[in-house]
């Protein structure tokens, strides 16, 4: 299990990295859905099919989206050349993965072994939530019964994102009053 | 282990994208980059050796299932993250209408 994963993470990397490099801005997104559809693969082998379902929707409208801004402008990659503030990007960049590598290192220590999940804040919720939700899903009993309210708040950062969606799209503004 | 690092590793590859690219779409790819990192971190984290999917089977019960709060918490940020991807593309469509381009160098030169 653990090097099915390995490797399709591997990958999703490489996935990553082609559609960071690429000329064209098309196949970049494109590459882009590598990573997001190679996610699905492994939220099913994690035994987690809701996210699987939810992932692979949402990955498809997220692509759509994509290629509909892509093929509305240009594909092409304004090329640059390394100059000084490239060096001045790419030694940050060095500088904040050693920060976030030595974060890494201090954390592994409290990171449980893969697999070995312990369940300590969960069991809680899979006790008797079948009895007291009525959902034989569990996940689905803590998004819409235990954490209710979480989900209703969620609801309304959706419809905050399609109001600014349709506020930034509208094609006539209003009128400045001069 | 190997996984928790290569899911670290993807995660720093989106970072990456973001520092160094200067394309706003290859910026926003890399932003869902990271996400899907989180996304598969929360996954890995919550998996139990030979558990199966949280749904219960009344007729026929098994004792060990994978943890259902990070699949929970991973679902909120799944729909979430597709909101943030549609606006941040919104907005991006909106600034090639004004500048007539993606790099950023360019958009700062044609300040005010």
């Amino acid at each position: 299990m653990e090097v099915a994963i390995s490797v399709i993470t591997i990958f999703m990397i490489l996935g990553a990295i082609y559609a960071i490099h690429a000329r064209d801005i098309l196949s970049a997104v494109i590459a882009g859905g590598i990573v997001g559809y190679s996610l699905v693969i492994c939220f099913l082998l994690l035994q987690a099919p809701d996210l699987a379902i939810v992932q692979i929707v949402v990955e498809t409208i997220t692509l759509i989206i994509m290629v509909a801004v892509v093929l509305d402008s240009s594909r092409v990659e304004a090329y640059s050349r390394f100059d000084r503030r490239a060096w001045i990007t790419a030694g940050t960049a060095v500088v904040i993965l050693l920060v976030l590598f030595w974060f890494l290192r201090a954390a592994s220590s409290h990171l449980a072994p893969f697999g070995e999940s312990s369940l300590r804040m969960a069991d809680a919720y899979i006790n008797g939530a079948v009895e007291r939700t009525g959902s034989v899903n569990l996940v689905t009993g803590v998004v819409f019964d235990f954490r209710g309210y979480d989900t209703l708040g969620e609801a309304t950062v959706l419809v905050t994102a399609v109001l600014g969606v349709l506020t930034i799209l509208r094609i006539n503004g209003k009128k400045k009053l001069t | 282990m190997t996984v928790y690092l290569l899911c670290f590793i993807l995660f720093l590859t989106g970072l990456y994208g973001v520092i160094t690219r200067r394309n706003l779409i290859k910026i926003a790819i890399s932003l869902s980059v990271m996400e899907f990192s989180t996304f598969l971190f929360l996954a890995l984290v919550g998996y139990r050796e030979g558990g199966v999917a949280p749904i219960v089977d009344t007729a026929d019960p098994v004792k060990t299932y994978v943890d259902p709060l990070p699949q929970a918490l991973v679902l909120t940020a799944i729909v979430i993250g597709l909101a943030t991807t549609a606006m941040l593309m919104a907005v991006i469509i909106r600034i090639y209408r004004k500048y007539g381009t993606f790099d950023i160098r360019e958009i700062k030169n044609l300040r005010g």
